[in-house]
């Protein structure tokens, strides 16, 4: 229906002691609809920035965003976000915080339970509906903001590091289940994340961003993310493509985080 | 000025012996109770429970709970002392002398102007504070020799001065003078000891008779728990200058409730405003911290200027002191929302009026507690502050006036009642802070 467009985006940041930050700079980006795409880059090189813009929370200081043919000038709910933490309501239980959505925008209260049940058992929470967010452990609580995202139906779901805050272990169920939820629903999923393997088995498509100032270094296309669905993530991380691809990348970004900090004494 | 810099510090240091020395009993009395506690239990099961599993608990918060043996104990142990101190009645026995009661006697010898000698005898009956039944001495007519029998009643802990010449022949001459008591001789100014008692001769000659009075507590500054107790009951059943005791304390209660109900609901939505507005932040932020750090007691002067000693004043008195609080509660509340809170609830499709009510408002209530539950100790303690200073009616209208006439168990009662009243205000809004805002301090 609908792809994102990424139209020549730049945003400087004026410093308030005067200054600024070039935090992106012409970037330009055409997302096809359903596409899974992970972004990955050093610490500071604007992933955030540009996913903001994305959802509509900062307007660019040049270019802009079209989700389809529309020009994207707001938060809306058709750009669904996923937030590391903290973003869930703690004053609401599991099933009001997944029917938020739907709730505020009028939807009749029985479709509301319908549809929050189904997500629940999508998320693998079917018995929790009724406690309050600050019960459950930090996992549940992603996939209980997946499900409010999902609640939505939105067109794109936008992830800054929804996975970041959780144990190995977690991690990996949770990033089978992005997996399962992008085939099954077929949304246009753009990621975030710090982790190389993370960004190889969660991106058809793969965006690596570079720094100052904030811009897209190179781009891959890859085979995981489609081997991974509804498979074990670990055989796929034994595929013979896998580790070479690791390791360019992480040597790329390696070699930019250096840029920017300085050579190690140590090395 | 360094003179009573001087004897500031002087003062200070006396009360830091004196401060030891009450921590030092308090903490040996908690050692010994809690030596024999673990001593009757060494035979029982270990504690059960997660907590029990722990091998380090030391600065581990979790594992650092109340022991209520403890609690129990120690105020127990503050009855004890208090019991103690005072002398009270309702101990199996007393630990501390009493003062004496009841009836002893001395002689006395004096010489007349033609410088004979005689000896007349003094009957002395301590009689308890406040007993006004105690049968009366009556002097012994006669007598023979020039000097005569004389009886003294005093009270308990009181002296009382007799001149002892006043009855005898030839008394009122100048040169007449008591020269010995049982035997010792006693000049002006000097002191002998009696039975249960002292006689000093007063720089007139007369003599002062001052019963044994021993080291406990005097009930004028702190009467025993007992008689609390009574004048309790007393209270309960009459009042105290025609206002209830109940009545009193409902008064204060009224007063707190109303000013920090005003205090809310102007305090509320002005913090509101001001977290969310930066017009409204700068129009009322100069006011808002400079009034903060004013101590609402600082404000009682200016308010009975301005409206008297009547409700007005004490109401918008509690209502300063809750505002300024409420508004800043409020005002953290809605400023302090996670900034990921306010760009998902847009991203699920939120309207701003949607925003504020479903997310800042309910986001903002933590701190609002936290602020009424300060604000809730801030106006009882003014008020009773306020009434100290001005009021008909009141918690601290009944202590103040209570200790112009020296009743001491009104004042102790009072606060007493103050500070159970106090905890039980924080109680209450403790228990409506876990039933409404439960994810208080989890997010
Ligand atoms: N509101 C702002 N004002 C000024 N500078 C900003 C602002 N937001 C971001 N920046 C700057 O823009 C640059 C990009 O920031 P951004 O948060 O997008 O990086 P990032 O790639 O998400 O980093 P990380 O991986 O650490 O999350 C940084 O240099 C940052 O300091
Ligand atoms: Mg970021």
């Amino acid at each position: 229906m609908s792809g994102l467009k990424v139209d020549d985006v730049s945003m400087t940041f004026e410093l308030p002691g005067g200054g600024n930050v070039e935090a992106l700079k012409n970037i330009n980006l055409n997302i096809k609809e359903g596409e899974l795409v992970s972004v990955l880059g050093p610490s500071g090189c604007g992933k955030t920035t540009l996913l903001n813009i994305l959802a509509g929370f900062l307007a660019p200081t040049g270019g802009a965003i079209y989700l389809g043919d529309d020009r994207v000038t707001g938060p809306s709910s058709e750009r669904g976000m996923v937030f590391q933490q903290g973003a869930l309501f703690e004053w609401m239980n599991v099933s009001r915080n997944i029917g938020f959505g739907p709730e505020v925008k009028g939807t009749p209260q029985s479709e509301i339970d319908r549809s929050v049940t189904e997500l629940l058992g999508i998320v693998g929470l079917r018995d929790f509906g009724q406690k309050m967010i600050y019960e459950l452990s930090g996992g549940m609580q992603q996939r209980v903001a997946l499900a409010r995202c999902l609640a939505n139906d939105p067109e794109v779901i936008l992830m800054d590091e929804p996975l970041g805050a959780l144990d190995a272990l977690t991690r990996e169920k949770m990033q089978s289940l992005v997996l399962d939820i992008w085939k099954k629903t077929g949304k246009t999923i753009i990621l975030i994340t710090h982790s190389v393997e993370e960004a190889l088995l969660l991106g058809e498509r793969l965006i690596v961003m570079a720094p100052r100032p904030g811009r897209i270094h190179k781009e891959y296309h890859l085979p995981f993310a489609e081997l991974g669905v509804g498979a074990d993530l670990r055989k796929v991380k034994q595929h013979k493509d896998f580790g070479p691809k690791r390791d360019e990348i992480l040597n790329m970004i390696w070699d930019m985080e250096e840029e920017i900090m300085g050579r190690s004494e140590l090395v | 000025m360094a003179q009573e810099l001087m004897d500031v510090l002087a003062t200070t240091f006396w009360m830091i012996l004196g401060i030891v020395l009450i921590f030092a009993i308090v903490l040996i009395v908690s050692g010994v109770v809690y030596f024999v506690w673990n001593f009757i239990n060494s035979k029982k099961d270990q504690m059960r429970g997660y907590a029990s599993l722990k091998t380090v608990t030391f600065g581990d918060e979790s594992s650092v709970t109340a022991n209520r043996v403890a609690s129990v104990a120690g105020v127990v142990t503050v009855f004890v002392i208090w019991m103690i101190a005072t002398g009270s009645s309702l101990l199996p026995f007393q630990v501390l002398p009493t003062p004496f009661i009841g009836d002893t006697q001395f002689q006395y010898t004096a010489t007349n102007a033609a410088g004979e000698t005689d000896t007349a005898s003094v009957k002395v009956r301590v009689n308890r504070f406040g007993d006004t039944t105690a049968e009366q001495l009556v002097a012994p007519e006669t007598s023979d020799g020039f000097a005569k029998d004389d009886v003294v009643m005093v009270q308990e802990r009181r002296a009382k001065l007799l001149r002892a010449h006043n009855n005898d022949e030839g008394g009122k001459e100048d040169s007449y003078r008591v020269t010995e008591i049982n035997g010792q001789p006693i000049d002006l100014e000097q002191t002998v000891d009696i039975e249960n008692a002292t006689v000093l001769m007063t720089k007139a000659g007369s003599l002062q008779i001052r019963p044994y009075a021993g080291p406990t507590m005097e009930s004028l500054y702190l009467p025993p728990p007992e008689r609390v107790w009574i004048r309790f009951l007393e209270l309960n059943a009459e009042g105290y200058q025609g206002v209830g005791l109940w009545e009193n304390v409902m008064w204060s209660l009224i007063r707190v409730v109303l000013g920090f109900f005003l205090g809310c609901l102007f305090g509320i939505p002005l913090g509101f405003a001001m977290g969310l507005n930066s017009w409204m932040r700068g129009w009322f932020d100069p006011i808002v911290e400079f009034m903060r750090p004013v101590p609402p007691l600082a404000l009682i002067p200016l308010v009975i200027i301005w409206f008297g000693i009547g409700e007005q004043g004490k109401i918008s008195l509690l209502f300063l002191a809750a505002l300024w609080i409420m508004i800043i509660g409020a005002r953290a509340g809605v400023s302090g929302v996670n900034i990921s809170k306010v760009h998902a609830a847009y991203s699920l499709g939120a309207t701003k009026t949607q925003l504020l009510t479903k997310v800042i408002l309910p986001n903002s209530l933590p701190e609002i507690f936290t602020a009424a539950r300060v604000a809730m100790g801030v106006c009882w303690g003014t008020v009773v502050a306020a009434e100290l200073v001005a009021a008909e009616k009141g918690a601290g209208k009944m202590i103040i006036a209570a200790s112009k006439f020296q009743l001491t168990e009104i004042v102790i009662i009072g606060i007493i009642i103050i500070g159970v009243i106090g905890f039980g205000i924080d109680v209450l809004m403790r228990m409506a802070e876990n039933k409404l805002v439960p994810w208080k301090g989890k997010a």
